[in-house]
C-alpha cells in the first residue's frame, strides 16, 4: 500500500479515537436503551454521517482542482488548515446539536455535523492537492490521488478505519471497562486535534 | 482547558456517590433590611463554610465576600459547568468547574465568582447587568440555574415590567453573555419558578410561583385565596424548545415550586413541592412520570397543618388558628432513594423513602425552629426560622439546611425576624437521620439560603449516563 493510502487510514483510526466523532455516543445509547445491540446499531449512522463529511471535503478540493492551478490550491489548502488548526488551539466551541432521544437520521446529521465542525474532511485535503509529479521525500511510489473513483475509494477506506476503530472503543468502554473510564481516560485529544489540522496545514505547505 | 476531566465531573450520578466528602460549603445570605429596601440595610454576601472536619475552622465561616450593592437579594446560584459536560451529543470535559453565577432575585444582577485559585476566597470577576438580560432576553428576576450539556440555563420570574411571563434564557458558558430567551413557543406557560430536565428524554419541566409583582410585596393573601399564584407543572421539548403539555393539580394548590427529577437519565419521575392548599393549609408532593408517550402527575404527600393557639401564630395566619407546614424545598439524593422536604412553618426536615416512587414512605424526621415550636438546636436557645433551603452532600451521608426563605415573606411569617443559621444533619445509611449536635454556623445579621457544596451536591449536576 502506497503512504496516501496508509495516511487516509491512519487518519480514520485517529478520527475513530476521538469520543467527539462518535463512540461515546454510541456508548450513551448502550446505556440509555439498557442493551449493546443499541451501541452496534448507533455505529452506522454515526459513520455515514462521517463520511458524508469526508466526500463534501473532497468535493470541494475537486472543485477546486478544477478551478484553480494545483500551486495555488495547494497553498490555499495549507492556509486554511494552518488558520483553523491554530483557531481551535485557543477557541474550543463545540457546534450545539441534538439531545439523547435520536434516530438513525439524527444520528448521521449529528456525525456529519460533529466531523466537519472538527475539520476532519478538511485534515485529508493535502493528500488530494500534492503534486506527485514533482518529486518530494514521500514521492516513492508517485501517486497522487485524483478522479472520481479514488475519491470514493479515499471516502470508504477513511471510514471504515474509522468505523472499525470507533466500534472497537465503543464496545471494550461498554462491555469491559465502563463509565468510570471517562474520568481517568478522556484526554484532551482537542489540542492534539488542532496539531494535526496544523500538521497537515504544513505538509501541505512543503510536499509540493 | 485542562487536560483530563475535571475530577469532580462525573459520568454517572450513581458513580458521583463515591465523591470524597466536601470541605466548603459556598452558602449565600441576605442583608434582610437591604432586600427589603429600609434605612441602614447593607450587602448580601456570598460566604465560604468550612466543612472541613480536620480543619480548627470546621463550621464557621471562613470568607464572606460582600456584594457590591445593597438590596440583591441573593438567592439560588449554580456552577459554570458541571457533570454534564460529559454529555455525549456535546462532549465539553475539559472545561473547569471554577466559576459561581449568583444572580439577585430582586435585583435582577448575576454576579460571577471566581473560585480559583483560592476556593476559600473567591473574587468577584464579572457582573452580568440586568439592562444585559432585558435587552437581549426580555426577563428580570433571574432565580435558578442549570448547567446544561450546551449552556448555561437561568430562569426569570418575569419580564423588566415586573409582569409575566416568565420563562429561560441561555449563557455562553464561557463568556457568560446573555444568549437569549429560550424558549421558542412557550404555548399557555405565563408564570415561573423552578425548572429542571430529563436529560435522557430531551424532556425540560417548570414549575409556577407568580410574576414579581405577585410576590415582591409579599405573599398576597387576596391573590392567594383568589387562587392566582402558580399550580401547574410545564413539559417542554427539551430540544425544540416547545411546550407540549400541562399537569395542572388543581388551583385549591397553591405555589408549585421546587422540581427534582431522578438522577439517572433513564428514569422518568420526579417530584414537585406544594406550599399550601388553601382548603385546609396542608402542603403537598406530587410524583410525576411518563406514562408512554405523555405524563402524568398525582399527589403522593399530604403533609397537614397543626392547629396552634393564635395568640402564637403572626397577624396573617391568626384566623386559621393554625400553623402551615410551608413546603419550600425539597432535594433527592443522588441515588434516587431518598427525597428531604422542608417544612419551613412547621420547623421540622422529613425524609421519605421514594424506592417506590409514586409510594413514598416517611422514614426519618428531625425538628428545628418553626413558626410555633421554636425548637432549639443542642448548641442554642429557641430558634426562629425553619429548615428552607436543604442540600445533599454526593455521597447521601450529610444534609444542610438554612432558615431563611425570602425577605419579603420571612416578616409575614416570623414577625420577630428570622435567626441566619446554618446546620448540619447525619443520615442514616438505611434511612433515619439526626441533628449533628455540634455543628451550627450563625450568620449574625445576615440570613443564608442556598448551600453549594464543593466539587457539585445534590442539585448542581445533571448526568446523561445512567
Amino acid at each position: 500500500m502506497s503512504w496516501p493510502w496508509i495516511t487516509l487510514i491512519a487518519l480514520g483510526a485517529w478520527h475513530g479515537v476521538n469520543p467527539g466523532m462518535g463512540w461515546l455516543f454510541a456508548v450513551s445509547r448502550g446505556l440509555q436503551e439498557r442493551r449493546g445491540s443499541a451501541v452496534v446499531g448507533a455505529l452506522p449512522p454515526i459513520a455515514l454521517g462521517h463520511a458524508l463529511a469526508i466526500a463534501l471535503a473532497l468535493v470541494v478540493v475537486a472543485v477546486g482542482r478544477a478551478s484553480v492551478p494545483l500551486t495555488a490550491l495547494r497553498w490555499v489548502t495549507a492556509a486554511i488548515l494552518i488558520g483553523f488548526g491554530l483557531s481551535r488551539l485557543f477557541r474550543h466551541r463545540h457546534p450545539r446539536w441534538v439531545g439523547m432521544r435520536v434516530g438513525f437520521r439524527d444520528l448521521t446529521a449529528w456525525s456529519f455535523l460533529m466531523a466537519t465542525a472538527h475539520g476532519a474532511g478538511l485534515m485529508l485535503a493535502p493528500l488530494f492537492v500534492v503534486d506527485a509529479a514533482r518529486p518530494s521525500c514521500h514521492a516513492d511510489a508517485g501517486v497522487m490521488l485524483s478522479g472520481p473513483l479514488d475519491y470514493a475509494a479515499a471516502t470508504v477506506a477513511h471510514t471504515a478505519a474509522m468505523l472499525a476503530v470507533a466500534g472497537l472503543v465503543a464496545l471494550v468502554v461498554y462491555h469491559k471497562l465502563g463509565l468510570a473510564l471517562l474520568r481517568r481516560a478522556w484526554f484532551n485529544l482537542d489540542w492534539l486535534w488542532a496539531l494535526a489540522l496544523v500538521g497537515a496545514g504544513v505538509f501541505a505547505a512543503l510536499a509540493g | 482547558m485542562t487536560l483530563r476531566p475535571d475530577p469532580s465531573f462525573y459520568p454517572s450520578a450513581r458513580l458521583a456517590t463515591e465523591a470524597p466528602p466536601e470541605k466548603l460549603a459556598y452558602v449565600v445570605a441576605i442583608d434582610p433590611a437591604g432586600s427589603l429596601g429600609e434605612r441602614g440595610g447593607g450587602a448580601d454576601a456570598l460566604t465560604v463554610v468550612d466543612l472541613d472536619p480536620a480543619s480548627a475552622g470546621y463550621g464557621t465561616i471562613a470568607t464572606t465576600i460582600e456584594a457590591p450593592n445593597a438590596g440583591d437579594e441573593l438567592h439560588h446560584f449554580g456552577w459554570n459547568a458541571c457533570s454534564a459536560s460529559l454529555c455525549p451529543w456535546a462532549p465539553n470535559p475539559h472545561v473547569e468547574r471554577r466559576y459561581l453565577l449568583v444572580p439577585g432575585l430582586r435585583s435582577s444582577r448575576i454576579y460571577v465568582f471566581d473560585t480559583k485559585p483560592n476556593p476559600k476566597k473567591p473574587s468577584l470577576v464579572k457582573t452580568i447587568e440586568p439592562h444585559e438580560i432585558a435587552h437581549r432576553a426580555g426577563y428580570s428576576r433571574p432565580h435558578t440555574i442549570h448547567c446544561g450539556p450546551d449552556g448555561l440555563y437561568v430562569n426569570a420570574l418575569g419580564n423588566p415590567e415586573g409582569d409575566g411571563p416568565g420563562g429561560i434564557f441561555i449563557l455562553d458558558c464561557e463568556s457568560f453573555d446573555v444568549r437569549g430567551r429560550w424558549e421558542v413557543d412557550r404555548g399557555p406557560q405565563e408564570l415561573a419558578y423552578d425548572f429542571w430536565w430529563h436529560l435522557g428524554y430531551d424532556t425540560l419541566l417548570s414549575s409556577e410561583w407568580g410574576t414579581p409583582k405577585m410576590v415582591e410585596g409579599g405573599l398576597n393573601p387576596e391573590l392567594l385565596l383568589g387562587k392566582k399564584y402558580g399550580h401547574r407543572l410545564h413539559v417542554w421539548d427539551l430540544r425544540r424548545r416547545r411546550h407540549v403539555q400541562v399537569l395542572d393539580i388543581g388551583d385549591e394548590h397553591q405555589m408549585a415550586l421546587e422540581l427534582r427529577p431522578a438522577h439517572d437519565p433513564t428514569k422518568t419521575f420526579g417530584f414537585m413541592g406544594v406550599v399550601v392548599s388553601v382548603a385546609d393549609l396542608s402542603a403537598s408532593i406530587w410524583t410525576w412520570y411518563r406514562d408512554g408517550e405523555s405524563w402524568k402527575i398525582e399527589k403522593t404527600i399530604t403533609i397537614p397543618a397543626v392547629p396552634a393557639d393564635p395568640a402564637k401564630l403572626p397577624p396573617m395566619l391568626q384566623g386559621f388558628g393554625a400553623v402551615p407546614p410551608l413546603v419550600s424545598d425539597l432535594n433527592l439524593s443522588l441515588d434516587d432513594r431518598f427525597l428531604y422536604v422542608s417544612c419551613w412553618g412547621t420547623g421540622e426536615l422529613k425524609q421519605y423513602d421514594v424506592s417506590d416512587p409514586r409510594k413514598p414512605r416517611e422514614v426519618g424526621s428531625v425538628k428545628i425552629g418553626g413558626i410555633v415550636d421554636r425548637t432549639a438546636h443542642p448548641k442554642t436557645g429557641p430558634l426562629t426560622g425553619g429548615p428552607q433551603m436543604v442540600e445533599i452532600s454526593r455521597d447521601g451521608k450529610r444534609v444542610y439546611l438554612t432558615s431563611s426563605l425570602y425577605a419579603a415573606w420571612d416578616k409575614q411569617f416570623y414577625p420577630d425576624g428570622v435567626a441566619g443559621w446554618m446546620t448540619k444533619i447525619d443520615v442514616n445509611p438505611g434511612g433515619g437521620m439526626a441533628i449533628d449536635p455540634k455543628f451550627l454556623v450563625d450568620f449574625g445579621k445576615r440570613r443564608p439560603h442556598q448551600v453549594r457544596l464543593e466539587g457539585g451536591d445534590a442539585s448542581s449536576d445533571s448526568y446523561c449516563y445512567p
